[in-house]
């Protein structure tokens, strides 16, 4: 059975230039790249190029990009980094509550070492109050971080609007942008943005690579002692197929943008006009309009998430969910709650995150395979039967 | 097949017998004329399972169920129900939830509450039979039936 792979907002397969770019760097171009000698010089240079893509991308200077293992990295040391060097001028910090573990947890962590973070909530479409993030403002603020779009709902916050009140305000903006680099156009001049995390696994490069790019002037302390690598922020000899990878995929990405989200986005609008047509009782999640173009999150009520999961993996098809038995803990996604889902409605949440590699053909057959699983989940579900009984009356 | 990843803390696998129920569930539906029901659960934790039972002769003749839940909620449910049909309600109240757990080939541990849950319905539904058949006081049936409060963590 083919798999169909419909999770690309946890991660894409890596495309097939990107993995040509990275061969060489590792089989036969294996000099460190501190080294002086040319198997040495030659993979710096080949680190250089890679940061001015990044750079290119996001319009901004290649002295201000980081190569970090990937999102979780950057997000943790950007957000730490900026704490802590600006910690005389205050302790507090605006974040929302929808955002990355890797931000949300970071927080916490840093409330427990003595500062305060105000979380700020979004409408019942998934986007940030901006009011609120205005009367959150203290004088002690010195971070805002907010995603450019969150994982789960797909949706793209108002970002040139907070990076304008960030600025107004003199506080530092960083900005987790895992989920919109490659299918947004970013430029962080123009958005005001401070500080940015991507990482190359989610539009087609390979895992375990990232960035973190910081506007010059922004201070933030170093993350990993040793070296001279990453102009003494983060040592550690690089990882330079990763970066190689990285440097191309953001570089296809941005070349074929247009195209693909062109191709997604149908895809995806064709997902949520059928399912919307096809099976009754559900509940799309998230702004239309303010959204990633692959994106789209579904609650199908009466039946939970992971038994449709895993009826769907039984058919071969990859997707996620946001019930408690998929998020690791009791309690379902802290995004579809902040939006306003009853707790079961929340666990009846399905994610399908379209992406380049995916066709029509496969759409119809994860339309087809969810009218007969929901039925079946319904069938056997004592919350349905209560409903229809209701109805009858 | 049936992998459960979270976030990096453990991966738990589904057995064969799990994935077997879930995929299969066994006497799924409702009994209409049934002696006794029992629903226990809740909708904010995701999991509810309504037990069906059908009594002649203080032998539990047939059994149905009703699940809303995870994989392993169903494959519990499915799996109890063969355990109980053809047993006296003696021997159906005797049924452990580590009984149910054993004869799936294991549950992860975050999944062993379905199991609880499991025992707790057939309790609930013989405790109903018990009410229907007027016999018994309350307190009979709770101490036979050793019914208690629904012990979720979550919702409490």
């Amino acid at each position: 059975m083919d798999t169909i792979y419909l999770d690309n907002s946890a991660t894409t397969k890596t495309d097939e230039e990107v993995i040509k770019a990275m061969m060489p760097y590792l089989v036969e171009n294996y000099g460190n790249p501190s080294s002086i000698y040319k198997i040495g010089r030659e993979n710096k240079k080949a680190i250089e190029e890679a940061r001015e893509k990044v750079a290119k991308a996001l319009n901004c200077e290649p002295n201000e990009i980081y190569f970090t293992a990937g999102g979780s990295e950057s997000d943790n040391t950007a957000i730490r980094g900026v704490a802590y060097s600006y910690k005389s001028k205050g302790n507090h910090i605006i974040t929302s509550k929808i955002e990355h573990p890797a931000v949300l947890e970071t927080c916490k962590q840093l409330e427990k070492e003595g500062f305060e973070v105000s979380y700020i909530g979004v409408d019942e479409n998934g986007i940030v109050n901006l009011e609120e993030l205005k009367k959150a403002i203290k004088p002690t603020t010195t971070l805002i971080t907010i995603m450019f779009a969150n994982n789960e709902i797909g949706t793209i916050q108002p970002i040139k609007e907070i990076g304008e009140i960030a600025k107004q305000n003199n506080i530092v903006f960083h900005t987790d942008s895992v989920q919109a680099v490659g299918s947004v156009k970013i430029d962080v001049r123009d958005l005001n943005i401070d500080s940015l995390s991507l990482s190359a696994h989610k539009f087609y490069g390979p895992k375990g690579i990232g960035a973190l790019y910081v506007r010059k002037g922004v201070r933030f302390d170093k993350f990993i002692n040793g070296g001279h690598q990453e102009r003494n922020k983060r040592a550690g000899t690089e990882n330079v197929a990763g970066i190689v990878g990285l440097g191309k995929a953001i570089e296809i990405a941005y070349r074929d943008l247009e195209e693909h989200n062109k191709k997604i986005k149908e895809l995806r609008d064709y997902y949520v006009q059928q399912v919307t047509e096809k099976i009754p009782y559900v509940k799309v999640n998230g702004d239309m309009e303010k959204r990633l173009p692959g994106n789209s999150n579904i609650s199908f009520r009466f039946i939970e998430g992971e038994g449709l999961l895993l009826n769907l993996d039984l058919k071969g098809i990859c997707a996620s969910s946001g019930s408690a038995c998929t998020s690791g803990s009791l309690d379902p996604s802290h995004v579809l709650l902040a939006i306003g889902l009853p707790h079961e409605i929340a666990h009846g949440s399905l994610r399908i995150s379209i992406g380049k590699y995916n066709t029509k053909e496969e759409i119809d057959y994860v339309v087809e395979s969810l009218v007969e699983i929901v039925g079946k989940l319904r069938e056997m579900s004592p919350l349905w039967e209560k409903f229809i009984e209701e109805e009858k009356k | 097949m049936g992998k459960i990843y979270r976030g990096g803390k453990e991966i738990m696998e589904y057995s064969e017998k799990v994935v077997d129920h879930y995929t299969n569930p066994r006497n799924v539906g409702k009994i209409e004329d049934a002696s006794g029901v029992g629903e226990v659960g809740n909708p904010v934790c995701g999991d509810i399972m309504k037990m069906f039972i059908k009594v002649e002769n203080n032998i539990i003749v047939d059994v149905k169920f009703k699940t809303f839940g995870c994989g392993a909620a169903i494959a519990t449910s499915s799996i109890s129900t063969e355990m109980i049909k053809g047993k006296t309600l003696e021997e159906a109240l005797q049924l452990k939830n580590t009984d149910v757990v054993n004869s799936l080939g294991g549950l992860p541990p975050v999944k062993l509450h379905c199991s609880v849950l499991a025992e707790e319905a057939i309790h609930e539904a013989i405790a109903d039979y018990y009410r229907k058949e007027g016999k018994l006081t309350e307190e009979e049936i709770k101490e036979k039936c050793n019914l208690k409060e629904h012990h979720c963590e979550h919702c409490g």
